[in-house]
């Protein structure tokens, strides 16, 4: 299961780190500028395989949606670009991560600081129990981005601005966030992970809790999200991948079978099992 | 049509076999809810029974009689001299001007076996009482004023019906003429009855119409506050490392199911300990709160950690996850999200413990806090006891008036633990409904 997609040899295993580095991003065949590039990825959950040798290259202004049956690594991955696995015990990551040419597992890197360059948005809308305002001012808050009150009001408004909430909540920033209905809170989590201003933002099954109507409304803002971050989506559902993904992969059991433009893998899959899991056959 | 004849004919089958054995299970559902009544029923029946024998005995100690006399401090015969001086004033015989009062409001012979007589229906505080007065303002002495002060326990348990005439006079403690005297004084209305205040204002003493609880609650509030101050602190920073911070591995585990073993050690242990390495080897002194504070906060120390390791597990791993994948640090997540919605239990399990602390009784008999203390401590290093432990000293003293004293002092537990734990409930939902 290697080269599969445009994964190209200039980003084989034995790279070393400096060619790596050079050979990032502008390299990428399709001259597509690569955000996350992944190499030779194994996740163990103990003595567990999770994830069995993943390379894929995550571009910069797209969504990127993981597809596959449960069980197959697709969260498992996606926790890989803000290391939020070494936080689950007894899981250990191996291979190569680069995020803007620079491996992620580098001793020099603060997991802090990578957590807020790639935001992420769970399954689970989890807002803090505090205020809506106090929800967003608490990341530029901590990370020093926002000090006096004025630029933190700014930055909260700007935040639930781009994430469509601001029209719902203005009149009522100091309630508590977890009052709002399950696609409000899960926008104010987006809002949350956009006030810190990440360079990519992780969502694992976003709308996996959310009726039709508010999956919609999380859709129309992924897509208006990803001019300005690199996007990299779960997904349960093919037809959300089809409607808010350009890229798409495709895992199974543990492996990354097909990766590539979305239209391409849900017309024309090269792998057999892809097509199968696409059409409904299994999964 | 047979096809469906035959599929009608089982499903009703099925459900008379669903309805027959839902017979069985509805039985033994009713079956279990009698049995749950039933233990109700006792638990409930058992605590009346509880609460009511001490209630009964308890209730008569929260009032008692005082009696009212208009005494005269005779300057001939007491300052033949016109002495001032306070020597002089302390060596005056001031039960001998009560017993004169007595004599004649009674119009009682002047005989030894009378003045005893008459000298024993009133509180010995009378003296004292009359004394201070005297000592604060010797312009008195010459005088005639009214004074009150409590009556003697004896009278006082004749006034609530507890020594009746109808026992013969030998197997009572007062004789017919002091009872006589008694009736007469209630009707010249010189005896009145009040709420008990000194159960709460006096401390420890040997006579019980003027023994309180002040010492043991002062001694008790000593005591708890080392306690809080120490166990705290100490508790929930070791359960938010051991739950938060600590890698899980063999040496944690131990340590784990220690802290398991020592919420199960016998509190007399931990009296024990305070004993031989407090007071032994450190020198601290005995009786003293700062001692008990420090047994007590060992004994609650593994209950809180077990309580805070608790409310920290409660907290939903998704707030975790939220605050790390903002960029939080573990410090931040843990101090900024996780403690603070843990707090309400941390508190609870708290007060929880500190209400069991408060009414712990062997440690602090094994650290010599339960001698007879007649003033509240002024410090946690002064000579104390605690509420427990003054109930088991009135327990074993033998004046009647004790009895009803330790069921009184007993109510008075009971009655702070009902405020601690209905503290620890509302504490519980006030910051609950912030969440």
């Amino acid at each position: 299961m290697t080269q599969i997609g445009n994964v190209t040899s200039q980003h084989a295993p034995s790279a070393a780190p400096k060619e790596a580095l050079q050979s990032s991003p502008k390299a990428a065949p399709d001259g597509a500028d690569h955000k996350i590039i992944a190499r030779d990825v194994d996740v163990f959950y103990g003595d567990k395989q999770a994830l069995d040798k993943i390379n894929i290259d995550i571009p910069n202004g797209a969504v990127t949606a993981f597809i596959g049956p449960s069980g197959c690594g697709k969260s498992t991955f996606l926790r890989c670009f803000n290391r939020m696995n070494d936080t689950i015990d007894g899981c250990r990551v191996t291979g190569r991560i680069e995020l803007d040419g620079q491996d992620i597992h580098e001793k020099s890197v603060d997991p802090v600081l990578l957590r807020a360059r790639v935001g992420m948005v769970f399954q689970k809308p989890n807002p803090f129990p505090k205020s809506i305002y106090e929800n967003i001012a608490y990341g530029p808050r901590i990370h020093g981005l926002a000090t006096s009150k004025t630029e933190i009001d700014e930055v909260v408004e700007t935040s639930l601005r781009r994430a469509g909430l601001w029209e719902e909540v203005k009149d009522r920033l100091h309630q508590p966030g977890t009052g709002l209905s399950g696609g409000q809170q899960q926008r104010l989590v987006i809002a949350r992970a956009i006030a810190v201003s990440p360079e990519v933002i992780l969502m694992d099954e976003p709308c996996s809790a959310l009726d039709p109507i508010a999956t919609a409304k999380i859709e129309e803002l992924i897509d208006e999200l990803r001019e300005t971050f690199a996007i990299v989506i779960v997904t349960h559902s093919m037809a959300q991948a089809a409607r808010v993904s350009q890229k798409t992969a495709f895992f199974h059991l543990g492996s990354l079978v097909e990766v590539g433009d979305t239209e391409e893998i849900f017309t024309n899959p090269r792998d057999k099992r892809t097509q199968d899991y696409i059409t409904g056959r299994f999964g | 049509m047979t096809d469906m004849a035959a599929s009608t004919s089982s499903s009703a089958s099925t459900t008379d076999r669903i309805s027959k054995s839902l017979v069985k299970r509805r039985r033994a559902e009713k079956r279990f809810r009698l049995y749950g009544q039933i233990a109700i029923g006792f638990a409930v029946a058992f605590l009346l029974i509880l609460l009511g024998s001490i209630v009964k005995d308890g209730y008569r100690a929260f009032w008692m009689h005082e009696i009212q006399l208009n005494v005269t401090v005779d300057a001939d015969r007491f300052a033949p001299e016109g002495q001032r001086d306070e020597a002089s004033l302390r060596g005056i015989n001031y039960d001998a001007i009560i017993v004169q009062s007595l004599r004649d409001k009674l119009d009682v012979e002047n005989s030894r076996t009378n003045r005893k007589a008459l000298r024993d229906l009133v509180s010995q505080e009378f003296g004292f009482v009359l004394r201070e007065k005297v000592l604060a303002d010797p312009s008195l002495i010459g005088q005639t004023f009214s004074l009150t002060a409590p009556l003697d326990d004896q009278a006082d348990l004749y006034f609530k019906g507890e020594i009746k005439r109808s026992v013969a006079e030998d197997n009572r403690p007062l004789t017919d003429r002091q009872l006589d005297w008694l009736d007469e004084l209630k009707s010249q209305g010189q005896i009145k009855s009040k709420f008990n205040t000194l159960l709460f204002t006096r401390s420890d003493s040997t006579q019980p119409e003027i023994a309180g609880l002040w010492g043991a609650i002062v001694g008790s509030f000593f005591t708890l506050s080392v306690t809080l101050l120490l166990s705290v602190p100490l508790a929930v920073a070791a359960a938010v490392y051991l739950e938060e911070f600590a890698p899980k591995n063999k040496f944690t585990d131990f340590i784990e199911i220690n802290i398991n073993n020592l919420a199960a050690v016998p509190s007399i242990v931990f009296g024990l300990l305070g004993l031989a390495v407090l007071i032994n080897f450190f020198g601290m002194p005995r009786s003293a709160p700062i001692v008990g504070g420090v047994v007590l906060a060992l004994m609650v120390l593994p209950t809180i950690i077990i309580s805070t390791r608790a409310s920290l597990k409660a907290v939903s791993p998704s707030i975790r996850q939220a605050a790390l994948a903002l960029g939080a640090s573990k410090n931040q997540s843990v101090f900024q999200h996780v403690l603070p919605l843990a707090a309400p239990g941390i508190l609870t399990g708290t007060i929880i413990s500190m209400a069991q602390a408060l009414g712990e009784t062997a440690p602090l008999l094994m650290i010599g806090m339960v001698s007879f203390v007649p003033s509240a401590p002024e410090s946690v290093m002064a000579p104390s006891t605690a509420l427990p432990v003054q109930i088991y000293i009135w327990e074993n003293a033998s004046e009647r008036s004790f009895r009803d004293r330790t069921a009184a002092a007993i109510i008075v537990l009971l009655g702070f633990m009902i405020v601690m734990n209905l503290a620890a409930v509302l504490l519980r939902r006030r910051f609950e409904r912030r969440w």
